[in-house]
């Protein structure tokens, strides 16, 4: 079974990841010109935006565990996964500075070092810049596996200020960013619960790959 | 409805009755801004009451037609700035809190008004989690509830109160943030200390009691020195906020000599 749906998997070109990525998009470009947003468009395209990058961040954590788990691999699609959470990312810090702060920078700068949501995400963001530009073959041979993996573990950081960033900026508590923050945390803990196979015989092929 | 023109209104232009009715925070039916909307439909306004009672003279029940009767309904354009740092015009229709309170006659004794919303989980699904401690409740100084600014609306463009917007009662106090502004309020109470207010209770360093609107007072996880218009369009920035939102000619004299910035 775990055979027969890796065999798949391998058949998948990464350009679909790409293409089905873009869907959520797409989407919000359609809502946003068909007037499909809410009230407050500016805040909807934030959210959107926001939202889309944290699930496409969790996706990307989750790519190793399930490896680990289950044998099933999409360590082919992690790199896609992971700049499609950049991208979002980028797009949502985009909207921000444009759309909701009116380029207001003085004051963006007086809150990004003042308020915790922001502090929290900005901080996720630059810990995240770092990953996208170097999620290329070329970075991977300059840097060697060991440093490469070593920054890229930037993203165990990141992820938890996301769900940080989401939770701070709200007024009550609501369930589901604390949902998404224990999501995190539970794949963040799995790497932990099931080390990485010593031996790399057992999944041959994909070794190289693992991190 | 119709009220009187009122010489307190603003001359910005409205928000859209659709903007006004479809962008809420009341929480009794849910965080999200569209859940009133959806959900304030199952809120029976009537039957309604209000308990009037503590230190007045002719405590009991009133109907909303003896609190806000149709002869003596005004129209009041106001500006609504919430503490989420966003801001809406809204044509209400209602009375000034003073003719009400004049009507069940206070007593010498009080120094504040208590206001409470109604609280009925079983219509009102928002009740049903312990997201606030229910039911919601807010107060005002008397001479702020005396102030001819502050109106109890019953009636929003010529229609009455919808539900999302707290029918069939609520308070408006534009110069402070939209919070105060308690809807569907079952209960006045005329008191001679501070009462308890929702928010502040919750978390006293960030709502305080008075809660004017004042750009150099930031909550502590957001700036308030600028807000955004709903209805301005993607692109519509932000504008500037103004102290006591605009209203400090009217109202600023109310908190001669008190540090705003302690008592926030």
């Amino acid at each position: 079974m775990v055979r027969w749906l890796n065999d798949r998997l391998r058949r998948l070109p990464v350009w679909a990841v790409w293409l089905g990525g873009l869907i959520p998009l797409a989407l919000l470009v359609w809502d946003t010109f068909t007037g499909g947003l809410g009230i407050d468009p500016v805040r909807d395209i934030e959210f959107r935006l926001g939202r889309t990058a944290l699930y496409f961040l969790i996706a990307s954590l989750g790519v190793t565990p399930l490896l680990r788990l289950s044998r099933i691999s999409l360590m082919r699609f992690r790199r896609a996964l992971g700049l499609l959470c950049f991208t979002y990312a980028v797009l949502h810090v985009l909207a921000w500075l444009s759309m909701d702060m009116g380029f207001l920078w003085a004051q963006m700068a007086k809150d990004i070092v003042k308020r915790p949501y922001l502090l929290f995400g900005m901080t996720a963001f630059l810990l995240l810049l770092p990953l996208a530009l170097s999620s290329n073959n070329l970075s991977l041979r300059r840097m060697g596996a060991q440093a490469w993996r070593r920054l890229h573990r930037l993203v165990y950081l990141a992820a938890p200020l996301v769900a940080l960033h989401w939770i701070w900026s709200l007024k009550t508590f609501p369930v589901e960013p604390l949902l998404w923050l224990a999501v995190i945390l539970a794949l963040l803990a799995l790497r932990l619960a099931v080390p990485r196979p010593l031996r790399r015989g057992g999944l041959r092929g994909s070794g190289k790959e693992m991190a | 409805l119709t009220g009187a023109p009122s010489s307190l209104s603003t001359d910005q232009p409205p928000n859209s009755f659709e903007e006004i009715t479809n962008y809420n925070n009341f929480y009794e039916f849910g965080t999200a801004k569209e859940d009133p909307a959806r959900h304030a439909a199952n809120m029976t306004t009537d039957p309604w009451s209000v308990e009037i009672g503590g230190l007045v003279e002719r405590p009991g029940s009133y109907g909303v037609e003896d609190i806000a009767p149709e002869n003596a309904l005004e129209e009041r354009i106001y500006r609504l700035r919430c503490v989420e740092a966003w801001s809406m015009v809204i044509p209400w229709i209602g009375v000034p809190l003073a003719s009400v309170l004049q009507k069940a006659g206070v007593q010498p004794g009080a120094k504040y008004v208590a206001f409470e919303t109604l609280y009925r989980p079983d219509e009102m699904r928002g009740q049903r989690y312990p997201i606030l401690d229910w039911p919601y409740r807010e107060g005002l100084r008397l001479d702020e509830a005396m102030h001819p600014l502050t109106i109890l609306a019953t009636g929003l463009y010529s229609d009455p109160l919808p539900n999302q917007n707290g029918a069939p009662i609520r308070l408006v106090v534009p110069w402070k943030y939209g919070f105060k502004s308690i809807k569907s309020v079952v209960k006045i109470t005329l008191t001679d200390n501070q009462p308890v207010c929702t928010w502040q209770k919750m978390q006293p360093s960030e709502y305080g009691f008075f809660a004017n609107v004042n750009p150099e007072v930031d909550h502590p996880r957001w700036s308030q020195a600028t807000e955004r218009r709903i209805g301005a369009g993607l692109f519509g920035g932000r504008q500037e906020t103004v102290r006591f939102n605009g209203y400090g000619d009217q109202v600023a004299s109310l908190y001669a000599g008190m540090d705003l910035a302690k008592n926030y």
